[in-house]
């Protein structure tokens, strides 16, 4: 494994490929083929997107948020070479809902808001709702593990250049 | 921004390597060692350590209060002192005016202003009391993991380092990169692969 601080600027790039290629899996429809098939679960796009585009020469980031934003923007943004850096995601298993932001350069999940729990009244009752918690934090945490499985997969398969990354393309076009 | 509030940040780690046996006395021993101590009466602008994830005002790690099997559960806490500029300023301009004054003197030397600033802050820092800031952990010691309740850049460097300290353990940081590395279900030819990925390009415009 390479030094840390070395691999973390180096492969920045694969944590916003992710999370472009999870916007085409979910603007798709395709990422029902690679999650849990016994559970039901559905994803889409909240209500905030970070677009960064390394290829001018500054660097240009384009922000689009709010709950009815047009993503338009973020596919002219795509066109020119900018890859998605910052992603809010919406979880839904079984009807309940998990929202979160992923960071592509880290995969940090930041306002990382779980189905509502019962708060603690006592002493007693805090081991019941943290272990409650944790299980709530494992089910986003699973999920966005495999999605970032499969896509390692695909990313360094013969399939990535052969097919993959033209097929990303094509849905990039047609939306513009 | 804890495991139980409404919305948290976390950051997720790899524990290299394993806990001594037997398990509940080593973080025990590790928690009590880096223990935070109550930095009030002192002048230390910043003081940091575990503390408990119940009370994190009275740190206690008797027992296996910290146990919620099969995580281990705990707080790091750092008390910052923040002495607003123009305090320091009121205070600084004060006791030039007096030496001034008690002196008969006109001017007061770079080195000697240099000293009564530093005194002042020194004095400020034993009066004003710090601000704790808590940032959750769950360690999962079966499966070398650990989540931590804080991005912010500061905090993680100063988990990973009180972490190695206490447990002789470092934490990975779990990013794409590492990520990848650690994930099950990958050959070792197939994560060489990653070491040899370049960038790809979606732009319309360019043929890659």
């Amino acid at each position: 494994m390479l030094d840390i601080s070395v691999a973390y600027n180096r492969f920045r790039f694969i944590g916003q490929e992710f999370l472009t290629w999870l916007w085409y899996m979910i603007a798709t429809g395709r990422y029902t083929d690679i999650i849990d098939k016994d559970k039901n679960i559905s994803l889409s796009i909240g209500d905030r997107m970070v677009l960064e585009n390394r290829n001018s020469k500054d660097i240009e980031i384009i922000t689009i948020k709010g709950n009815q934003a047009d993503l338009k923007e973020g596919m002219v943004a795509l066109t020119k070479g900018a890859l998605v850096a910052e992603l809010s995601l919406v979880i839904h298993v079984n009807d309940l809902p998990w929202k979160l932001t992923l960071k592509g350069e880290s995969l940090d999940m930041t306002n990382l808001k779980t189905p509502a729990t019962g708060r603690p009244e006592t002493a007693d009752d805090l081991e019941g709702a943290f272990l409650e918690k944790v299980d709530l934090y494992e089910t986003s945490f699973h999920i966005t593990e495999q999605l970032y499985h499969n896509f390692f997969k695909q990313r360094i398969s013969n399939d990535w250049d052969n097919r993959i990354k033209t097929k990303i393309k094509t849905w990039i076009e047609t939306q513009n | 921004m804890g495991i139980l509030s409404s919305s948290s940040s976390v950051v997720r780690y790899r524990v290299k390597g394993k806990v001594k046996e037997p398990l509940l006395d080593t973080i025990a021993h590790g928690l009590n060692k880096y223990r935070i101590s109550e930095p009030d009466n002192n002048s230390d602008d910043k003081i940091s350590g575990w503390t408990s994830f119940i009370n994190p005002y009275l740190p206690d790690f008797s027992g296996s209060s910290f146990m919620y099997d099969p995580y281990v559960v705990f707080s790091l806490r750092i008390d910052k002192k923040s002495i607003p500029s123009k305090t320091i300023q009121k205070q600084y301009v004060t006791e030039i005016t007096r030496r001034l004054a008690n002196n008969d003197r006109t001017y007061i030397s770079r080195h000697e202003k240099k000293e009564i600033k530093d005194r002042v802050i020194s004095s400020l820092g034993m009066r004003i009391p710090a601000t704790p800031n808590i940032y959750d952990v769950i360690w999962f010691p079966e499966k070398s993991s650990l989540w931590f309740f804080s991005t912010l850049k500061s905090a993680n460097e100063e988990i990973e380092s009180l972490f190695l300290k206490s447990f002789a353990l470092s934490l990975i940081r779990l990013f794409p990169y590492t990520q990848a590395f650690y994930m099950e279900g990958f050959s070792d030819r197939e994560k060489d692969k990653l070491n040899k990925l370049s960038p790809s390009n979606f732009a319309a415009a360019r043929i890659n």
